[in-house]
């Protein structure tokens, strides 16, 4: 079996090149054939941007189009949809909703965000506000979201709402496809301490969704959204760089420059190199155990290792700077990138403030703790003050 | 940039051989019959620390001469199979002369060979005879008269029990390495932090000695590297153990009504434990590859990671355990004193991490 989904992507990916060859193919075109032939995400099924098969042979695809000159960039332009988005709407979505969002998404043609952290419901994402009330057909939809990536530039929203505020909080969501040009949708850039606005507040204010719209039935907008959320986890976690590179590059560069003879620095810097090619080597081992069918805890750190790491790292260049650390060289230029996080070639002192938001994004690194303390290690749970009464009657603030 | 910054990443693969998981599940399965806590107690208090007839199973096992070839009597495997192996008995902090003649002085033979180290690797795989390495050349203070050896050798692992004592010699410039009859030699205990790890001050006054190499120096290096990275894996073995025993505590211990685990206080602790024994398990088996490859350069990067990174995990890990088991971890009762000063004693052993990285700062051009 494994030998023919072997022949069956080879024999996709020859005739995709072949036909379409990416170095002399504009993007987006590539792109909608790479759709065509099955390329896109392999484990979907066939109609789908997919073949079926097992999500390993992806690596396999995406190292062929990027040895042939293509780009894979829209996995990163347009991240929420490809990694998070699609398996939802694989997962949850309607037929015609997968026939009619999938394509665009993968080309980039629709750019799409994420609505659920809110200024009320961080860390504990499952006590969110938004409300959607029904009303013949049609939800009616008010309130605040923040920390919403690409807002500003996208055509699709992945929505949580509360639908019912008088059952207890995980029970009463509801999941939603938001057209960002619905009228009602007011996206704000929200400017972080780097100065940039990578986010952006969207306030919702008697927006109308069609009940078409909806993904999964009401009341289970939670399960739904837990399908987005593992999948942002792992795509943050496994971005696996070439040793040396990544952070700990800016560092050895600050060294170079500044370094001078200092002996206890100079350690340091091993030590933080050392640091990163075991964490890099975690990857590794993580996912070759991922893909020989046998994952372990080694899969489930990353996260908050690269997290925290990174801002251990980037405070220590800042310091061998010694008083360069003190400026910022090409200012606060509050402008808004059209990607997001820390994969733009930035300088020490960027990466030094956006690194902050490492161990906060995509889950705080206590956040993550519980989860390994809980689900891996198998300790026992916080007692919860809110698990079995109405989401109304919650304590908030 | 500097020149010598490896861009090119090596080779790495962590997949186990059937073969590999069959010694993992032998040696996990014998330690936990010959190697708990009781029998540790018992071995660690006496001199030699250690048991005859369990070192007779060892050689019974194959696992007393892993990477030896056949020819010599050995199982014909590789330093990756020393390490699987090591790793449990880092679990079970089992006490016997395994590092010191089956990983530090088979390295060192097998790095010199010839007719006389070849006999000694075969008696050695039989376990017929014990052999240990003076692997700390600083504290090695011996010279050469004619064929006679004097002088002195401290920190030699299990220098008492050792058959024979294989001594590194500044000589013409360059490293001897001799082989001296414990007939031959005087070996006094030192009073060792770890008790689970024998440690001998070792003299000799006009020893006789058997010559296996003139030109041993790199031979030493490379047995120095072999001896920390095998121990490597016996460090995340012991890392892995003490979490292990601090979930379960978490989860048994009540206090305040609740089990203490649920606190964060101690859940966040066990989970940043977790991630650092999952990164230290990277560093440690990749290192240990290296040790199979011709790759010199790897081998020089996987090991200083393995071996600075390692060393601080199982400290910390240990150190952690302790406090997690609050007053019951101070306890001479309770083992985790002994994970404890494993943790310490392993992190010195082959020289801190400080003058590891220095060599690695060197190559990267730092």
């Amino acid at each position: 079996m494994a030998g023919s989904d072997d022949a069956r992507v080879a024999e996709a990916l020859e005739k995709l090149l072949t036909d379409h060859p990416p170095a002399d193919t504009p993007r987006q075109e590539f792109w909608g054939a790479q759709f065509d032939a099955g390329l896109a995400w392999v484990q979907f099924p066939e109609g789908r941007g997919g073949l079926g098969v097992n999500p390993r042979h992806q690596a396999t695809v995406n190292e062929a189009i990027t040895d042939a000159g293509g780009s894979i960039i829209n996995r990163r332009n347009n991240v929420l949809g490809i990694g998070m988005g699609a398996p939802v709407l694989v997962t949850h979505a309607s037929e015609e909703h997968q026939d009619r969002l999938l394509r665009p998404m993968f080309t980039c043609e629709e750019i799409w965000c994420q609505l659920f952290s809110e200024p009320g419901a961080g860390s504990d994402l499952a006590g969110l506000a938004a409300s959607a009330v029904e009303e013949d057909g049609t939800w009616i939809v008010n309130g605040q979201k923040v920390w919403t990536t690409l807002a500003h530039i996208a055509k699709w929203g992945l929505l949580v709402t509360r639908t019912d505020p008088d059952v207890p909080k995980h029970a009463g969501m509801t999941y939603f496809l938001l057209d960002m040009e619905a009228d009602g949708v007011d996206v704000r850039p929200l400017y972080q301490i780097t100065g940039e606005a990578e986010f952006n507040e969207v306030y919702l204010d008697d927006v109308r969704i069609p009940d078409e719209h909806r993904i999964g039935e009401v009341g289970e907008g939670w399960s739904v959204a837990m399908t987005t959320l593992a999948n942002e986890r792992v795509a943050i976690g496994s971005n696996i760089p070439e040793r040396g590179d990544g952070m700990i590059r800016h560092a050895v560069q600050a060294w170079q420059e500044h370094g001078g003879d200092d002996p206890v620095a100079r350690d340091t810097l091993t030590k933080f190199w050392i640091e990163y090619e075991a964490m890099r080597l975690t990857s590794i081992r993580a996912n070759a155990n991922r893909k020989a069918g046998n994952p372990g805890p080694e899969g489930s750190t990353g996260k908050l290792h690269w997290a925290d790491l990174n801002k251990a790292v980037t405070e220590f260049g800042m310091d061998i700077q010694g008083g360069e650390g003190m400026l910022y060289p090409k200012g606060y230029e509050f402008s808004a990138p059209e990607a997001s996080g820390t994969a733009r070639d930035e300088s020490l002192e960027q990466l030094y403030l956006r690194a902050r938001a490492n161990s906060i994004e995509g889950g705080t690194s206590e956040i993550m703790k519980n989860i390994l303390g809980e689900r891996v290690l198998g300790l026992p749970g916080e007692p919860r003050v809110d698990k079995n009464i109405p989401w109304k009657d919650v304590p908030r603030g | 940039m500097a020149e010598a910054q490896s861009t090119d990443t090596a080779v790495v693969d962590f997949s186990q051989s059937d073969e590999q998981q069959m010694l993992r599940d032998l040696a996990s399965k014998w330690l936990a019959d010959k190697s708990d806590s009781e029998r540790v107690r018992e071995l660690m208090q006496t001199d030699t620390g250690f048991d005859e007839a369990e070192w007779a199973e060892l050689a019974g096992m194959g696992l007393l001469a892993l990477p030896v070839p056949e020819e010599l009597g050995g199982a014909g495997m590789g330093w990756s199979e020393a390490g699987v192996v090591a790793e449990q008995m880092g679990r079970r902090l089992l006490c016997a002369p395994w590092l010191s003649s089956a990983v530090l002085a088979t390295a060192v033979l097998l790095e010199v060979r010839g007719d006389a180290a070849d006999e000694l690797l075969g008696a050695m795989a039989s376990g017929e005879r014990r052999a240990t390495l003076a692997h700390r050349t600083g504290d090695t203070d011996v010279a050469l008269d004619g064929e006679t050896l004097s002088g002195t050798a401290r920190f030699v692992l299990d220098g008492v029990s050792a058959d024979v004592l294989l001594v590194p010699v500044q000589a013409n410039g360059g490293t001897t390495l001799v082989a001296v009859d414990s007939s031959q030699a005087s070996a006094t205990p030192m009073p060792v932090l770890d008790l689970t790890r024998k440690q001998a001050e070792v003299s000799f006054d006009g020893a006789d000695v058997t010559v296996l190499s003139d030109d041993a120096g790199d031979a030493m290096g490379r047995a120095t590297t072999i001896g920390a990275v095998v121990l490597a894996n016996e460090q995340v073995g012991g890392a892995q153990e003490v979490l292990e025993m601090s979930v379960e505590y978490g989860r048994s211990r009540k206090q305040f009504g609740r089990a203490i685990g649920s606190y964060q206080a101690l859940k966040h602790r066990m989970a940043e434990t977790l991630k650092e024994v999952e990164a230290a398990k990277s560093a440690a088996y990749h290192a240990v590859r290296t040790l199979d490859t011709d790759d010199a350069e790897e081998t020089l990067i996987a090991s200083t990671i393995a071996v600075s990174y390692c060393g601080e995990v199982y400290e910390r890990a240990a150190g952690h355990n302790i406090q997690n088991h609050g007053g019951i971890g101070f306890t001479w009762e309770h083992d985790a004193h002994l994970y404890f000063k494993r943790a310490k004693s392993s992190k010195l052993l082959f020289g801190g991490g400080g003058a590891w990285r220095s060599r690695l700062a060197d190559h990267l051009g730092f």
